[in-house]
């Protein structure tokens, strides 16, 4: 960065600054590989990260970062991450939640960090579905996700051996879901048992100051190993001969050498970098399901949501009889979301400065890319109102008027947003449903990482990266 | 190097990559992993280490013979004194 030029080689080159690209980085960095994350905005984070809108600090995406255990829990993703990393608990100044729920028509779930709460509710809302439910956890409990000799699942039905509540099924299924599936209305189990572990046997946090804690956090470690980072210039194509990658060519023209590329740019994404194309990829085989994306409304406050009425930290809703989680036949489906009041973690004796409230739903990429700059930007103006008061049904405390009364400043997204930011096909959050977990490619020296490698998530994302460079540059030697 | 030295940097990187362990008391002839919460990846951590700051070599097949504090200094120290020896 800062004009200081580049090397002509690398042992490693990494497409992308997200959560992914700096985990990969900090660890080749860490053992004295070469490294040089290449990143086409100008702000690091990906799909995670913070801008300022007229003075005021948001963050792009952080509702909560899973896998919260209190210090002194061991083995668990948290842990691996920070010491993988070399980093403290204090710097991600990880804050707990302070309880969230499921809502559906007629019956909550409370949930909490750890899982006594999620048993208790359970037990109380679905008592002849108490007996399945703990058979259903220590099933989860047993099952090694990264075992990749066992065939993928689907976890409705792995969940159907124990339940038998439809109901209780789509509740359970409803957070997993919205925090991290990249298919339609299921999810592969493996990736199931990871996210009911890092949601419900785990649990949610937040720092602080928001996603620009980890960030900096990791962006310090980066720069503490040697790693360097090209920012705002994306790869424009990645030159090959025979199976090795031999060149990375940026947009400003430059062309760099690596023994190893690893992308976090995602799949198909990765594969159009590629100049000489795969045959086989030009007629792209179906990807077996569409692509999910989302919009998010925020709303700024002028009080803290707890004085307002609204004491919880996430509430995923749905108003429908079935959860359906899909690509919706229109802009925004505002059936079902997930609500975050960031106010409502446990910072100590530190808060917000302002309330924060912020409601996700699922979204049509080609519904809101369709749409001419006027029509955009009306389609937005109008469905912000309808998503909150969709959403606010299921915060009694809470009031359309008083959620008015007390407005300070809106913002929103489109799944156009997350595609222009972090260049995601059809903006994606979890990017193809046909994931590649042993981060392999046509390329011997080419691998992915983050996004369609796997995990999602913040730590996920980290973790993908960690992995990624451990089993592809730093074992090979 | 005696293999009480040895046994003594083995620990030093291992309280740096697990800097939430408690080292105190470990038996020496007793598996790591039996007594420390350490996985794979960590293992993979000593190695690395032991190439970053010693420059010494441990080929993926020998990975077990760093099971126990015992096994590392028995395994190890060989390999300190001749890497110290070439230097
Ligand atoms: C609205 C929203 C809310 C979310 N909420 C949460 C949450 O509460 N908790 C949670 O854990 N997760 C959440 N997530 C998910 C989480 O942000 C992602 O799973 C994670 O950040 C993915 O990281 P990544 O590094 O794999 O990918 P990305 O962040 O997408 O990183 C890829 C990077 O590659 C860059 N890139 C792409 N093409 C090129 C190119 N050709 N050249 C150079 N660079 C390129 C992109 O600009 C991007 O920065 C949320 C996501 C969104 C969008």
């Amino acid at each position: 960065m800062g004009g200081r030029s580049l090397k002509p080689h690398y042992d490693a080159i990494v497409i992308g600054c997200g959560m992914a690209g700096l985990a990969a980085g900090i660890r080749m960095a860490m053992f004295d590989r070469t490294v040089l994350v290449v990143e086409s905005h100008n702000a690091p984070g990906g799909l995670n990260s913070f801008y300022a809108l007229e003075g005021r600090k948001y963050d792009v995406g952080l509702h909560a970062v899973t896998n919260y255990v209190p210090p002194g829990a061991k083995g668990t993703p948290l842990i691996k991450l920070l010491r993988q990393l070399r980093l403290r608990r204090e710097d991600l100044d990880l804050c707990p939640q302070r309880g969230s729920r499921v809502a559906f028509p007629g019956v909550d779930l409370h949930f909490d960090n750890g899982f006594a709460s999620l048993g208790e509710s359970v037990a109380s809302a679905f008592p002849e579905e108490i007996d399945g439910f703990r058979a259903l956890r220590a099933h989860v409990a047993a099952c090694d996700p990264f075992d990749a000799s066992a065939p993928v699942l689907s976890a409705r039905e792995v969940m159907g051996r124990f339940l038998r509540s439809p109901l209780l099924t789509d509740m359970l299924l409803c957070p997993v879901l919205y925090y991290g599936s990249a298919r339609e209305n299921d999810i592969d189990f493996d990736q199931f048992v990871i996210l009911w572990r890092s949601l419900f046997e785990e649990g949610f946090a937040r720092p602080h100051e928001g996603v620009r804690v980890i960030i900096r956090a990791l962006l310090k470690r980066f720069r503490e190993v040697g790693g360097e980072r090209k920012m705002k210039c994306g790869v424009r194509r990645l030159h090959s001969e025979g199976a090795r990658v031999t060149a990375v060519e940026l947009e400003d023209g430059t062309t760099v050498t690596a023994d190893a590329v690893l992308s976090t740019a995602g799949a198909l994404e990765t594969e159009a970098l590629c100049a000489a194309p795969d045959p086989a990829a030009r007629s792209p085989a179906p990807e077996s399901g569409r692509r999910l994306s989302f919009v998010e409304t925020i709303t700024v406050l002028d009080a803290p949501p707890a004085d307002l009425g609204a004491e919880e930290t996430i509430i995923f809703f749905n108003d429908s009889e079935r959860f359906h989680y899909e690509r919706p036949e229109a802009l925004v489906d505002p059936r079902s979301g997930v609500i975050c009041f960031p106010n409502n973690y446990d910072y100590g004796d530190r808060s917000l400065d302002e309330g924060f409230f912020r409601v996700t739903a699922l979204a049509d990429y080609d519904r809101w890319a369709a749409l001419g700059s006027d029509a955009y930007r009306a389609e937005k103006e109008a469905w912000y109102p309808r998503l909150q008061e969709s959403a606010l049904r299921f915060v009694p405390g809470l009031g359309m008027d008083t959620v008015r009364a007390h407005t300070r400043a809106i913002d929103m997204f489109t799944p156009c947003t997350v595609k222009r930011f972090t260049r995601h096909i059809e903006g994606a959050v979890y990017g193809s449903p046909r994931k590649h977990r042993d981060g392999t490619t046509r390329f011997d020296n080419l691998f992915l990482a983050g996004t369609d490698q796997g995990f999602l998530g913040i730590t996920g994302a980290m973790l993908s990266g960690i992995s990624m460079a451990n089993r592809h540059v730093l074992s090979r030697g | 190097m005696t293999k009480e030295e040895c046994k003594q940097v083995v620990l030093e990187i291992i309280e740096e990559i697990a800097p939430d362990e408690d080292l105190e008391g470990l038996s020496h002839d007793v598996r790591l992993r039996d007594q420390l919460d350490l996985d794979s990846m960590d293992f993979l951590d000593i190695v690395m280490e032991l190439r970053k700051k010693h420059g010494i070599e441990v080929p993926e097949e020998d990975y077990p013979k760093l099971a126990s504090l015992d096994s590392c200094a028995e395994y190890l120290t060989p390999k300190f004194n001749a890497v110290k020896a070439g230097a």
